[in-house]
């Protein structure tokens, strides 16, 4: 397990590496730097004032000496300073991040906890199977954004019940403004947990131990919630795993979506914004929190399956 | 009989693409020239589905993005098997050091986010390496580009997998044994057998596709307008949720339509 872990954190660490090379080079790469964009928005600024703003900000440099520079003071916790809010980059992402943890961390009880009743209502009538299975496909051919239109169009604009999006003012309630950018986030990623809950429950149901369990003597529902639903919960939680990325680029376009100030929004500002520093230190973050929950998933299922480790 | 309704979901869709122009003729209008004096024209027999915000008939617009979707999709899902493939192929045959860079690369890329990465790679300056930014040929092969970046990984593993069975295989150590050159067997014995899983990987890139394009032009990063595509479609009909709600429900059933089209046509070729 501890060899397991340091692999993985290590596999992390390079990813991590590798990605924020690649786009470190490619916005570096690219002809036009902040400064051009200084000069563009004032007219009175000199070649040789941009000259000196380039050197007093170390843009002269060669771009690999850059990048190391930035690399080394990002690992010494400095993250820098983002253009578009003027402020640091640490306070901006802070609460960001806390607002996108409350959306997913909803959505992905939601999504879960639909997807399991779902799957196990096609795993206990294979009747409902084919009909189960139909749903799940369209669901994941839907793009999410499209049912959060919808979802605005219905809720919002024709029956007014919930707010269209936005961040609740004083005295209004938060929960409100949560609903909508929840269950469009669920609805997209619903359909993954209950494809892979029904598969797997209808195996399991399918193993002889459950034939013996029912021949002696137990009702239905206590062979699926006692037996069959601990061991369908291992290839459960490797959908977890493997769809963390998906529920994060939801989250992105959900958080654009309802307006939202969520680390989706943040990305897509700062990249909309040219504000690279920013938009980089929050992919990274984004990726890193990602890959987190893809390893703590996958212990929780070597945790729960002795026959994996 | 999910290939069936499969194809019979792909079938509008790619009619509709087919014939875009001849029908855009018959019906006399223009989808990309405004008509002000026409705005939010309901449903009629000259606007089959009305029109938006600037007159533009909505029905035209949508034939018009399912030549752009199903190109970016094609195209993504063509150059992510030919790349996936070759990656798969080599992991396989070379084994060892190569394989575990490549196959450790693969899995790096499939644990990122791929949206957030995919915006900011979708809003690199590609106007300032010589393309032209703005005119929709332009914009196709930049989202293409992108997508197909990401879209390889999927490809490779499965080649890679059906690659190594194949590898393993008597006829191989066979035509090993006759003399024959790695580049023959990998060309002749080991590619046709691994054309099924391919084929299948394929036609999932091609819905992966059509939904990356749609999110990324929808948060209007992939096709610019006027260029008509069912995400940018769908960002303006954000916009007029109180003045035409029926605006955003079509471009969404063209996404549906050909996503799960193609999903079902994959399932239905694994069988």
């Amino acid at each position: 397990m501890i060899r397991l872990l340091a692999t993985r954190l290590f596999q992390i660490a390079m990813t991590l590496a590798a990605l924020s090379l690649a786009m470190f080079l490619l916005i570096g790469l690219m002809p036009g730097d902040p400064i051009d964009l200084a000069i563009a928005g004032d007219p009175r600024l000199t070649a040789e004032d941009a000259a000196r703003m380039r050197a007093l900000h170390g843009l002269d440099q060669p771009l690999m000496a850059r990048y190391a520079a930035w690399a080394q003071a990002l690992l010494a916790g400095q993250f820098g300073y983002s253009r578009l809010f003027a402020q640091p980059v640490a306070q901006v992402i802070g609460p960001a991040l806390l607002s996108s943890l409350a959306l997913l961390g909803a959505a992905l009880t939601v999504a879960a906890g639909l997807g399991l009743a779902l799957g196990a209502l096609a795993a206990a009538r294979p009747r409902l199977a084919g009909l189960v299975d139909g749903i799940a496909i369209l669901g994941q051919s839907a793009p999410s954004f499209w049912a959060g239109i919808l979802l605005i169009i219905l809720f919002a604009v024709t029956l007014g019940w919930l707010p269209a999006g936005g961040v609740p003012d004083e005295g209004q309630s938060a929960w409100r403004f949560l609903v909508l950018p929840v269950v469009t986030l669920a609805l997209a990623n619903l359909a993954a947990y209950a494809r892979h809950s029904a598969a797997a429950l209808s195996a399991t149901l399918r193993e002889p131990w459950v034939t013996a369990a029912r021949a002696r003597g137990n009702g239905e529902a206590r062979v699926l919630f006692r037996h069959a639903f601990p061991n369908a919960a291992v290839p459960i939680l490797q959908v977890a795993a493997l769809d963390a990325g998906s529920l994060v680029g939801g989250a992105l376009i959900t958080e654009t979506l309802f307006a939202r100030p969520g680390m989706g929004k943040l990305i897509y500002d700062a990249v909309m914004g040219n504000d690279t520093n920013l938009a980089l230190v929050a992919l990274l973050l984004v990726a890193l929190v990602t890959m987190l929950a893809t390893l703590a998933a996958d212990i929780a299922q070597r945790a729960l399956d002795p026959r994996l480790s | 009989m999910k290939l069936f309704l499969g194809l019979l979901m792909l079938a509008p869709v790619l009619l509709g693409a087919a014939f875009a122009g001849a029908i855009e003729a018959a019906m006399g209008l223009d989808a990309f020239t405004p008509d002000l004096f026409n705005r939010f024209a309901p449903a009629s027999t000259n606007n089959l589905l009305g029109t938006d915000d600037l007159g533009r008939d909505l029905f035209l617009r949508l034939l018009h993005g399912a030549r752009v979707s199903l190109a970016v999709g094609v195209a993504t899902a063509i150059a992510a098997t030919v790349i996936g493939t070759a990656i798969g192929l080599l992991a396989a045959w070379r084994g060892g050091l190569v394989d575990a860079v490549l196959m450790r690369l693969a899995d790096g890329m499939l644990a990122l986010p791929a949206l957030p990465v995919l915006v900011v790679l979708a809003a690199a300056d590609t106007g300032r390496i010589g393309l032209p930014r703005g005119e929709a040929l332009s914009d196709i092969f930049r989202i293409v580009l992108i997508l197909a970046l990401f879209g390889w990984v999927g490809v490779a593993r499965l080649a890679r997998a059906a690659a190594l069975s194949v590898l393993a295989r008597d006829y191989v150590r066979a035509a090993r044994g006759l003399g024959a050159s790695e580049a023959r067997i990998l060309w002749r014995h080991v590619a046709p057998n691994i054309m099924g899983p391919i084929l299948v990987a394929t036609a999932l890139a091609v819905a992966g596709a059509i939904l990356a394009e749609s999110a990324l032009s929808f948060l209007g990063l992939g096709i610019a307008p006027p260029a008509a595509s069912w995400g940018n479609m769908l960002a303006n009909a954000q916009d007029l949720v109180f003045s035409a709600p029926l605006a955003a429900v079509w471009p969404g059933v063209m996404i549906l339509l050909a996503v799960a089209g193609c999903t079902l046509v994959a399932d239905g070729l694994r069988r």
